[in-house]
């Protein structure tokens, strides 16, 4: 019982291979763009290295690259086939190659689906990635002087400034920290002096956000010093004042970006593998039509065409026992030395009586 | 005397047929592009209106804008009448049409020179506007409250990050303005009513500049306020001080930016300008063999092309006749024999006094 059997003319047959060979085109043209959005990705991930933690992410747009690559050359090989399947004498050639293709071409096509759910998996391990990262970059945007380290100041300014977000998960995160280096602070002043001996760690800490933090929608110029004093301010409420810094955290920004991109990316590498999928489908219809019409002998006549000769659970079986044969095939006959030749004596129990039967006496007498 | 006499063979003018036609069709990309390039100029300037006071420099995209349009229409005009000049009966009836062609692509190629030369000219008319506007954005940086005015902060910040520049000149044009609003300031503290005090309009006037100003590239946290008491903050000088704002004026940013713009498009226009001239003299050449042919016995035997019949002088002359001609079938008759005696008597006055000699002094 064949599996979606579809009767074939041969007119159909050749519109069909022109079709396929249309569409494997345009599979080319899909898998250059896999691989440039997988690229678009590689290089975003880089530009913001700096703010992510020591993470293996960048396999997402490698695996991305590698699968549009392989898609272009898969799919060139397919209209390549299609464009001679037109012709069955040019069908002989790729006769013997076309099984193992389309085996391939399902195999690639479950490897794009891999891909497309990695891309929206990779969420978890950007966000610790850029929890960590931001951490680290916040704790030595001071350290402008160390090298290795002095570009930190910039890449954080710049990136609240662009991305409108201020520390990690929020403005707070800068309470915690000393970002202003000991080279500008004035020790001999008593009011440094005790907030340096107000901690533990003896950091200068100070209820105070770096400039890239000021939202330019408000309406008043930006209050960046004693932040959490009221009375500092002349009209102001800090609890109430949310227009005069960024209140989104980066972290959040950032990976709302991403998200953004993955999302998008995945959601074109999912049409692709359905358009690949159907693709291969037309090739095994193809494949199993023309096969059919060199056993009838005919090219003209009519063929069927289907996915599986048998249904699926004998398929099954008869591929199962073929990999068991496979691996049947290297193992030796031990019993006799490997000779065929001799024969050896029964040794079950079941006695099927003595081996030469004298034949039946005549018992009538007349 | 023609001018620039070229033989033609029947091949040859179906091949300068051919060329023409192709290089017609490549003349309607690049209208197309200078078009694009119209567009994409005059969006860059809408963007920052807010900051300009006067809009003379929309003119350069304007006309480039049209002078686009206008090139792929004159321009696809040629393409078909190249598709048309090789069959006798088709070409006649775009005879009439050429003379007006030639003057529109003349015209064409004169308003893209036009272009490049006042996007030279027009940089001080800019350079005016934005410092007007910009003069207008510092001051009413503090009037978020008021409508018409409420913009104002966002876009100056906005721009001073965008373009990564201070003030009008310099960072220093913030200390001569408000732009901190009254409704911010303590009028209760003492230090808010000497600052008060301390200018004939009553401002509040300081040496500090919006966060805005503040360079990312600094090694150190940006200091906005105090800036010119070097004894306000640690280790700083403010003489020597560069890195901690942004130095350049905004003004300069934003002409430099606009001039970067213009002027890497000039090469591209110099450039059309050429390809739409030789589409105009390749047009005339085209004309005039086929004419020629045309009026041949053999149809399919050589011709002449050339630029002009005579040479330029007797060309000129030959259209001077010609204009007088056109202004005289307007007069009426009679007059124009006493016209003609007051002519010749006008010609004996010359001559008289050409022929006496100057007076010694």
């Amino acid at each position: 019982m064949a599996v979606l059997k579809v009767k074939f003319t041969k007119t159909r047959r050749d519109k069909l291979a022109q079709i396929l060979w249309i569409l494997n085109w345009i599979s080319v043209v899909t898998g250059v763009i896999l691989f440039s959005l997988g690229l678009f990705l590689k290089v975003e991930l880089k530009k913001r290295e700096d703010l992510m933690a020591e993470k293996d992410i960048q396999y997402v747009p490698n695996m991305l690259i590698a699968v549009g690559l392989i898609a272009c050359a898969i799919n060139f090989l397919g209209g390549k086939i299609c464009y001679d399947c037109v012709d069955s004498s040019k069908f002989l050639r790729w006769k013997l190659i076309m099984l193992p293709y389309i085996v391939c071409t399902f195999f690639f096509t479950l490897c794009v689906l891999v891909g497309a759910l990695m891309c929206y998996s990779m969420h978890w391990e950007l966000e610790e990635a850029l929890n960590l990262g931001l951490m680290q970059a916040m704790r030595f945007y001071k350290d402008t002087d160390m090298p290795g380290r002095c570009f930190l100041k910039h890449t954080v300014d710049t990136l609240q400034i662009q991305f409108q977000c201020c520390g990690n998960s929020g403005y707070k995160d800068w309470f915690h920290i000393q970002w202003i280096s000991h080279r500008y602070l004035d020790m001999s002043k008593k009011e440094v002096v005790d907030r340096l001996r107000s901690n533990v760690e003896g950091k200068y800490l100070m209820d105070g956000v770096p400039f890239s933090c000021c939202n330019i929608n408000s309406p008043r110029p930006c209050i960046q010093q004693q932040i959490t004093n009221n009375s500092a301010h002349f009209n102001y409420e800090h609890q109430t004042e949310d227009q005069n810094l960024w209140m989104k955290g980066c972290r959040q920004a950032l990976l709302e970006y991403y998200t953004h991109i993955m999302q998008s990316i995945g959601l074109t590498v999912l049409i692709t593998w359905l358009f690949e999928l159907s693709v291969l489908t037309g090739v095994r219809y193809l494949q199993t039509s023309l096969e059919n019409v060199l056993r009838q002998g005919d090219p003209d006549s009519e063929s069927d065409g289907w996915l599986l000769e048998n249904s699926l659970m004998e398929t099954a079986r008869t591929n199962l026992s073929i990999i068991k044969s496979l691996g049947k095939s290297n193992q030796i006959n031990t019993a006799n030395n490997g000779d065929p030749n001799i024969d050896v004596p029964s040794t079950s129990k079941a006695h099927y009586g003595p081996d030469n039967v004298p034949p039946k006496e005549k018992m009538e007498t007349s | 005397m023609a001018l620039l006499k070229m033989k033609f063979s029947q091949q040859r003018r179906v091949r300068l047929a051919q060329g023409l036609w192709l290089l017609s069709w490549l003349a309607v990309m690049c209208g197309a592009f200078i078009f694009c390039l119209g567009v994409y100029l005059k969006i860059e300037l809408l963007r920052r209106d807010e900051v300009m006071e006067n809009t003379e420099i929309h003119v350069v995209p304007n006309l480039l804008m049209m002078v686009g349009l206008a090139s792929i229409g004159a321009n696809w005009v040629a393409s078909r009448v190249c598709q048309d000049s090789l069959d006798a009966s088709r070409f006649p009836r775009w005879k009439v049409l050429l003379l007006g062609w030639f003057a529109v692509a003349m015209l064409l190629c004169c308003l893209l020179l036009a272009v490049v030369v006042l996007s030279y000219a027009l940089q001080g008319s800019l350079e005016e506007s934005l410092k007007v506007g910009l003069r207008n954005g510092i001051r009413f940086y503090k009037d978020t409250d008021v409508p018409g005015r409420c913009f104002q902060k966002e876009t100056i910040d906005r721009l001073q990050m965008e373009f990564r520049c201070c003030g009008n000149n310099n960072f220093k044009d913030w200390f001569e303005v408000q732009w901190v609003s009254n409704r911010y300031l303590d009028f209760t503290s003492q230090e808010v009513k000497d600052r008060i005090r301390s200018n004939v309009d009553g401002r509040y006037l300081l040496d500090g500049v919006p966060f805005s100003c503040c360079n990312p590239a600094s090694p150190r946290p940006c200091l906005q306020n105090q800036l010119t008491d070097s004894r306000s903050h640690y280790n700083y000088e403010y003489q020597s001080e560069e890195l901690n704002l942004y130095s350049r004026g905004c003004r300069q940013a934003l002409t430099d930016y606009y001039m970067g713009l213009m002027n890497s498009t000039g090469p591209g226009v110099l450039s059309i300008i050429l390809i739409q001239l030789s589409v105009l003299l390749s047009m005339r050449y085209l004309q005039t063999a086929v004419e020629g042919a045309m009026a041949l016995e053999s149809p399919e035997g050589e011709s002449e092309g050339y630029i002009l019949e005579k040479d330029v002088k007797a060309t000129y002359a030959d259209v001077k006749a010609k204009a007088l001609d056109l202004l005289k079938f307007a007069q009426v008759d009679p007059t124009s024999e006493a016209a003609g005696a007051e002519e010749g008597e006008k010609a004996a006055e010359a001559t008289e006094k050409a022929a006496t000699p100057p007076p010694a002094s």
